[in-house]
């Protein structure tokens, strides 16, 4: 179990600056704690592809963002994924929230969400690491191979 | 109003503004400007300028103007609530000409129909500005450059048929390097 504070101090330990985010029900529960970490700024836009254009804008006026969104959210996403990722080269780094991933696997859902989160990444060619039970030390660990990859990375919760 | 007699009252006015250009003014603009601080958004994202002017001006406090088409605008309308809400020096220059110019001058949704002044204050911006004419853009100019906050300015331009999609002035890698060093100054 990986409890709101706990995720949200390590990713301000990593290094990153501001959080670009549209919660998932799995995520949602981190607000409070973005809000009141001062190294964090945390920035709400209205879609998963203005999320990755605002932290283009980011990194390239020097800060280090960490955009946070579900998969649903990725998939209306590639465009912009795309530019920021190949066309502008820029290090996006994300974490997405993979909805029904659980169920999914125990063969308890139907949602489709799973069964095309990573193989969008992979079209995208943004390597990733996929947490299917994130707790503390997965998660840690995770966000600090996010913040030190020198290109563009996604860490994946299984939801 | 021209687009390039609008882009003209810009050049007057931006100061040490970073100037984005998006489509059609990407094809202008640098005959007018080519400094570290023009950054012609191409190849793009189309609807992603205004997020991408926000970002660098929340990162570094400077004044970003963004040119964005109504075409553009219209794919990401969510994100005049988004600079709304994230108090930055962010200017939105929407050159309103009623055509998805570059790709041979096609209408777009609600052309010559759509309140876009209307769109920007209901979204929550305070400076909200519309020019028709170019005479009327010069004298308003001073005031949307001497504001704090957020602003918004609808100019409707006319639509120009025949135009190429434009090409960029130098490789993206090059732009984002010297944006970069122009901005940490």
């Amino acid at each position: 179990m990986l409890e709101p504070a706990t995720a949200v101090r390590h990713i301000a330990a990593a290094g990153f600056t501001h959080v670009v985010w549209i919660p998932d029900s799995a995520v949602g529960p981190w607000e409070s704690a973005l809000v009141s970490t001062p190294q964090l700024k945390l920035i709400r836009p209205c879609r998963e592809g203005e999320a990755i254009g605002i932290a283009a804008g980011l990194i390239i006026g020097g800060a280090r963002p960490l955009v946070v969104i579900q998969c649903t959210g990725l998939f209306e996403a590639g465009d912009s994924l795309r530019n920021v990722v190949h066309d502008l080269q820029l290090p996006l780094k994300l974490i997405v929230g993979v909805r029904s991933y659980s169920a999914h696997k125990a063969g308890k859902s139907t949602d489709s969400c799973p069964v095309f989160t990573e193989p969008v990444l992979n079209a995208w060619k943004v390597p990733y690491t996929l947490l299917a039970e994130p707790d503390e030390p997965k998660f840690a660990a995770g966000v600090r191979e996010l913040a030190s990859a020198t290109g563009s990375r996604t860490l994946l919760l299984g939801e | 109003m021209t687009h390039r007699e609008a882009l003209d009252v810009l050049a007057a006015h931006r100061g040490e503004c970073v100037v984005l250009t998006t489509m059609g003014s990407i094809a202008l603009w640098p005959a007018i400007s080519d400094t570290p601080l023009d950054f012609a958004y191409i190849p793009s994202s189309m609807g992603q300028g205004v997020a991408l002017g926000l970002g660098l001006s929340l990162a570094t406090g400077r004044g970003v103007v963004v040119l964005s088409g109504d075409g553009s605008l219209l794919m990401n309308l969510g994100c005049l609530v988004t600079v709304a809400n994230h108090p930055a020096p962010l200017t939105i220059l929407l050159i309103d000409n009623g055509l998805y110019e570059v790709t041979g001058g096609q209408d777009v949704a609600g052309a010559g129909r759509t309140d876009f002044a209307g769109l920007a204050r209901s979204a929550g911006i305070a400076r909200v500005y519309e020019f028709a004419e170019a005479e009327a853009w010069r004298r308003g100019a001073a005031a949307v450059f001497s504001g704090t906050g957020p602003a918004f300015v609808w100019l409707k331009v006319k639509g120009e048929h025949g135009k190429k999609t434009p090409n960029p002035p130098r490789p993206m890698k090059e732009q984002i390097l010297r944006l970069r060093e122009a901005v940490a100054k």
